[in-house]
């Protein structure tokens, strides 16, 4: 009962510091809109290959913005002294966790609807397969960022540390994570592990839901991949979560 | 009266990397009491404080808190804390900041909004933190380590920079505590603020040079503040 209140008091407070910087807000929601239609300009004569790239991107923009978001929000929380005076009450470490996931969670929902919905209806992509799997990707994707972000903070000491591994742990997988070369054409080695990414899976579903009818077994495994992902993430924020320093 | 023991440290011992933060303490803090911890800046004092709070790792010797280890939770339910500059949200105002606590603290509304009264800060409630001046920020810090009824308040330099009637307002607000059964552990590198207290733990270089009540220090050292009894208290050891 405690722990559950604290939580969804942990959620409010966090969204109403958002509330009094509603650039950040904006920025959340503008910016992967703004970048997909900037694609979209890109390839006003080539849209075989936009609608190829683009329902892969839906996936990729909001994992990076909320990875940066949260990893710099937790390292706040840490210099600003806020983060000890948490660990001195009763307060436990998932309660705070989940608490952050669930307030950005809630943006996530609003920034992969406006970006899916710029997609479906501002450029008219066409979608073979269901649209609702589409947006749930979209949102496990945002999730994942915001978990990954959790969790590497923990080992950032400063701001400088925690902006270098956006580059760090993202881009490597965005790299190899298929979309820019397809899995089967990169050199093994390279293959096998971007099957240990997360990221892979989240753009080949993105990429499937495009062109199959109907949801295969691999778009399914993909989703579980990215949500055990998402979950993993979470309980090991919590364990690397430091209640005394030393 | 019954004394009751509310925090005891058998040779605590705090090491950062190799460093000896804190030297084999002993000491003994009944409930009830007002306890200045005092010494001269990189001393030990915060560390000492982090470790009765439960966010510091002991390397060795124990530390109990209401008759637990410190950091366990029960204690932690019932330890109010003010850190050293003020922890506090600044982009949340004076009342979000204070009603988040009160939920963590198990506090009521009613509560959180009365102990914005009592460090005068009813006027400034729906303003912004980052727009509060130093000391209003640490009265926030103060206002939320009271939430709770905390049967311990730990309090790092907690009257810095504060005007003098509301200091003297805090310390009656102490005392007022004190007489309830609360422990107080007050830190202070200002020694005037020693005279305040009832017990003293005299601390330099991360060792304890007095613990006991002011009166016997002055009495032991025959000196006439606890600014110069400390000066004593270090220059015996010097030639000893």
């Amino acid at each position: 009962m405690y722990h559950a209140k604290v939580t969804f008091a942990t959620t409010a407070r966090i969204l109403r510091q958002l509330k009094h910087d509603p650039r950040t807000i904006a920025l959340i929601f503008v910016v992967p809109c703004i970048l997909l239609s900037l694609l979209r300009w890109m390839y006003s004569d080539n849209l075989t290959v936009f609608n190829h790239i683009a329902p892969a991107l839906l996936g990729v923009f909001p994992f990076i913005i909320m990875f940066i978001i949260t990893s710099i929000t937790t390292l706040r929380e840490r210099t600003s002294g806020t983060m000890e005076r948490l660990m001195a009450t009763r307060l436990g470490k998932l309660d705070l966790i989940v608490g952050y996931m669930l307030a950005f969670g809630l943006l996530a929902i609003v920034q992969a609807l406006l970006a899916s919905g710029l997609l479906l209806y501002g450029f008219g992509l066409v979608v073979a397969g269901p649209v609702w799997f589409l947006v749930v990707m979209a949102l496990a994707d945002a999730l994942l960022g915001t978990a990954l972000g959790l969790f590497v903070s923990a080992f950032a000491r400063t701001e400088f540390q925690a902006v270098q591994f956006m580059p760090a742990f993202v881009l490597p997988q965005f790299l190899i994570g298929g979309l820019l070369v397809p899995l089967a054409q990169m050199p093994s080695v390279l293959e096998s592990i971007a099957y240990f990414l997360p990221l892979t899976y989240a753009i080949d579903a993105l990429s499937r839901v495009v062109s199959e009818v109907i949801l295969s077994s691999e778009s399914w495994r993909d989703l579980w991949v990215v949500l055990g992902c998402v979950l993993a993430a979470v309980l090991l924020g919590a364990l690397t979560l430091r209640r005394q320093s030393k | 009266m019954t004394t009751t023991v509310s925090i005891e440290a058998t040779k605590l011992t705090v090491k950062k990397q190799k460093t000896v933060i804190l030297d084999g303490l002993s000491f003994t803090i009944q409930a009830g009491t007002v306890t200045g911890l005092i010494g001269p800046s990189g001393s030990g004092k915060t560390t000492l404080i982090r470790a009765i709070v439960g966010v510091q790792q002991v390397t060795s010797g124990s530390l109990t808190v209401l008759g637990k280890a410190a950091g366990d939770a029960r204690p932690r339910a019932n330890i109010g804390y003010v850190t050293q500059s003020p922890a506090i949200y600044d982009d949340l105002t004076v009342l979000q900041n204070v009603h988040y606590f009160a939920k963590l603290a198990g506090a009521s509304a009613a509560q959180a909004d009365s102990i914005i009264r009592v460090v005068h800060l009813d006027d400034k409630k729906d303003q912004l933190a980052a727009l509060l001046s130093g000391g209003q920020k640490a009265r926030v810090s103060l206002a939320i380590a009271l939430l709770g009824d905390p049967e311990v308040l730990v309090l790092d330099e907690p009257t810095v920079g504060l005007d003098p009637i509301l200091r003297q307002e805090l310390w009656r607000l102490f005392a007022a505590l004190a007489a309830r059964g609360k422990t107080l552990i007050v830190s202070s590198h200002v020694m005037d603020e020693a005279e305040r207290c009832d017990e003293l733990l005299l601390m330099r270089d991360g060792k304890l040079l007095w613990n006991n009540s002011r009166q016997q220090l002055l009495a032991h050292t025959g000196a006439s503040s606890v600014e110069k009894a400390f000066i004593a208290m270090v220059s015996a050891e010097g030639n000893a």
